[in-house]
């Protein structure tokens, strides 16, 4: 099975191109883009998938084009840009981590923001924007602690889970102290930001988000090649001229701040970090980090999580965090089978 | 001047000093091999050469620099290592393991010449391993496995290959076949060639050169020839023996005495 291509110019430019990986990404893209368009159509006014293109397009009548551009585009796209932020910040965690338990899910990033976010909400009965911001810090803060208690002298795959699992212990246990001692109207707004919804979200989340991706995104996917190398252990690695330590610290910077700015837009979405690169990994079925699969997965994932959770359960009646709860929690439980026994736990 | 040597090195992980102002030339061209008891430092030695372990004082010199200033993909152009410890990457073939080698000699828009193509054919023909190439790496055996890893640092292309303890866990008609191939590579292709190696009989064989270390000290180095005696195996390994030529090349061979001589020698 030979899928890698060499595109190659007469100035003795080259590019190798993974036949496979990149029809992976072209289908999730397609799917993504689909699913979006049903997503942008579903709601109290339907509207036909053939009227979305029109109006996104600019050819829609102008009370669609007020639905579809001010009420439901901005949703969609916060969708499309936190499910490619944890995907690509799921991959990117399993792949220095070399393990798939490895993920921001495990690690108790996600509490951490979550500790955040409450601490704005019970304590502080913070704004939407104070919360987001909570929320970043405590991704962050949390990130950083993980760094320098795992990740400081090299990373040996289950320590770092280890310590992660120790990491989302302290935190859940934060969390539930605030959430006992916060009021009804805070304990309810709490819960559901801690679900992690999609609704409501307006062009105010999109910018920051998007500026984020477009920033970062090409940044890793630079350092993707060296990623890659890192596979084979830090002593290969540095022997073929990878700057372990610097590409891991920018790798992993990256990581945490794209989950971290995912989870303050929507809250901790479960799973969606965890399962994104590892449902990627097996369609490319290349080794590797996967990266730009993995991305494109996690988008599509979610908008599909989304779309999926509207049509079940109704309009804004379920949050997506659920939907992606239940099926990642599923796979979750099938990854441990498998792990075990392949004899990795 | 030679292309690498250690100045004056002191090596340690953490606070545990495993040698102090070492210094260590390797002579261009040569099969230098490290050999010592457990514990002596050789591994360490050949990190620290390899930009693997960074002196806490002294410095490693290659082509006249300080090889922790120079940008790390040159170096690895120079340079290559073959460690003890690699990880082949889940479902990664032959041929793709092998073409990671090419690393140093790509970049973001290089990543794949008629070059590449071209130094991965000819490293996995070097090794054997060119029938092999559409294989997955887990399915090889150990044997099989530690020349496709020598295939991968070939595709480096480096005039300078180090390698660490790599005929370990192999048995010993793979051991035989591993140590030909880097003599092969050694006098055929003249690259210099460093390795670690346990086997005192081994590295007599096929070294051009060989380092005697002990408690992170050079004891002796020179030819096997001329420095390998019973004298020597008794001050770097503690083991009374005779040496005798052996009988297919004519090197040193080392032949420990019997374990009542032995006996004698430690009572009385």
């Amino acid at each position: 099975m030979k899928t890698n291509r060499a595109v190659r110019t007469p100035g003795g430019l080259s590019v190798r191109l993974d036949v496979r990986a990149l029809t992976v990404v072209l289908l999730l893209l397609l799917a993504a883009f689909a699913a979006s368009v049903l997503l942008i159509g579903t709601g109290d006014f339907p509207i036909s998938a053939g009227d979305v293109v029109k109006t996104l397009l600019g050819n829609g009548d102008p009370g669609q084009e007020f639905i579809v551009n001010e009420l439901r585009l901005p949703r969609v796209l916060v969708a499309l840009l936190v499910g490619a932020s944890l995907g690509l910040g799921g991959a990117l965690f399993q792949a220095v981590s070399g393990n798939p338990l490895g993920s921001p899910d495990i690690l108790g990033l996600g509490q951490g923001a979550t500790a955040g976010a409450l601490t704005m909400i019970v304590l502080f009965s913070g704004s939407a924007n104070q919360v987001t911001i909570g929320a970043l810090v405590g991704g962050l803060v949390t990130g950083l602690a993980i760094y320098l208690l795992a990740w400081k002298q090299g990373v040996h795959g289950y320590r770092l889970v280890l310590v992660g699992i120790g990491m989302s212990a302290i935190l859940t246990a934060v969390n539930g102290y605030l959430l006992t001692v916060s009021d009804i109207v805070d304990a309810a707004r709490s819960v559901v930001w801690m679900t992690g919804s999609l609704s409501g979200r307006d062009w105010a989340q999109v910018w920051p988000l998007l500026a984020l991706c477009t920033v970062l995104v090409p940044l890793v996917l630079a350092n993707a090649r060296g990623l890659r190398m890192m596979e084979m252990g830090d002593d290969v690695s540095n022997a073929l001229g990878v700057r372990v330590e610097r590409v891991r610290a920018l790798l992993m910077i990256s990581a945490v701040l794209l989950t971290a700015a995912a989870t303050a837009a929507a809250g901790p979405v479960s799973f969606v970090a965890l399962t994104a690169p590892q449902l990627a990994r097996r369609l490319t079925r290349s080794p590797g980090p996967n990266l730009l699969p993995s991305l494109c997965m996690g988008a599509a994932l979610l908008v599909v999580a989304d779309w999926a959770s509207q049509r079940l359960f109704g309009a804004d009646q379920m949050p997506v965090g659920v939907v992606t709860g239940v099926v990642g929690g599923a796979y979750l439980l099938w990854l441990l089978v498998t792990e075990r026994r392949a004899g990795r736990i | 001047m030679n292309r690498l040597s250690a100045e004056n090195v002191t090596l340690a992980y953490d606070q545990r000093v495993i040698a102090e102002e070492l210094s260590v030339e390797i002579p261009d061209n040569s099969f230098t091999v490290i050999v010592g008891p457990n514990a002596c430092g050789k591994s360490t030695l050949l990190r620290a050469l390899s930009r693997m372990l960074k002196p806490s004082q002294g410095r490693v010199l290659l082509d006249g620099q300080v090889i922790q200033s120079m940008p790390a993909k040159k170096v690895a152009r120079t340079l290559g290592l073959l460690p003890q410890s690699s990880i082949a990457p889940d479902g990664i073939t032959v041929a793709d393991l092998v073409g990671r080698g090419r690393y140093p000699h790509q970049g973001i828009l290089r990543q794949w010449s008629t070059e590449d193509e071209r130094v991965v054919q000819e490293s996995m023909r070097q090794t054997g391993v060119a029938e092999l190439a559409e294989r997955y790496v887990d399915e090889l055996s150990g044997g099989q496995r530690q020349r496709v890893w020598i295939a991968m640092a070939l595709a480096q292309q480096t005039p300078l290959l180090l390698l660490d303890e790599p005929t370990t866990y192999l048995d010993i008609q793979h051991q035989i076949d591993v140590l030909d191939l880097c003599a092969e590579l050694h006098e055929e292709q003249g690259r210099t060639l460093v390795a670690v190696l346990h086997d005192l009989n081994h590295a007599a064989r096929y070294a051009t050169h060989l380092i005697a270390l002990k408690g992170g000290e050079v004891i002796a180095e020179g030819a096997p020839n001329d420095i390998v005696t019973a004298e020597l195996v008794e001050e770097v390994f503690g083991l009374r023996c005779q040496i005798i030529d052996d009988p297919e090349t004519g090197t040193p061979l080392v032949v420990p005495a019997a374990r009542k001589a032995r006996a004698v020698k430690t009572s009385a």
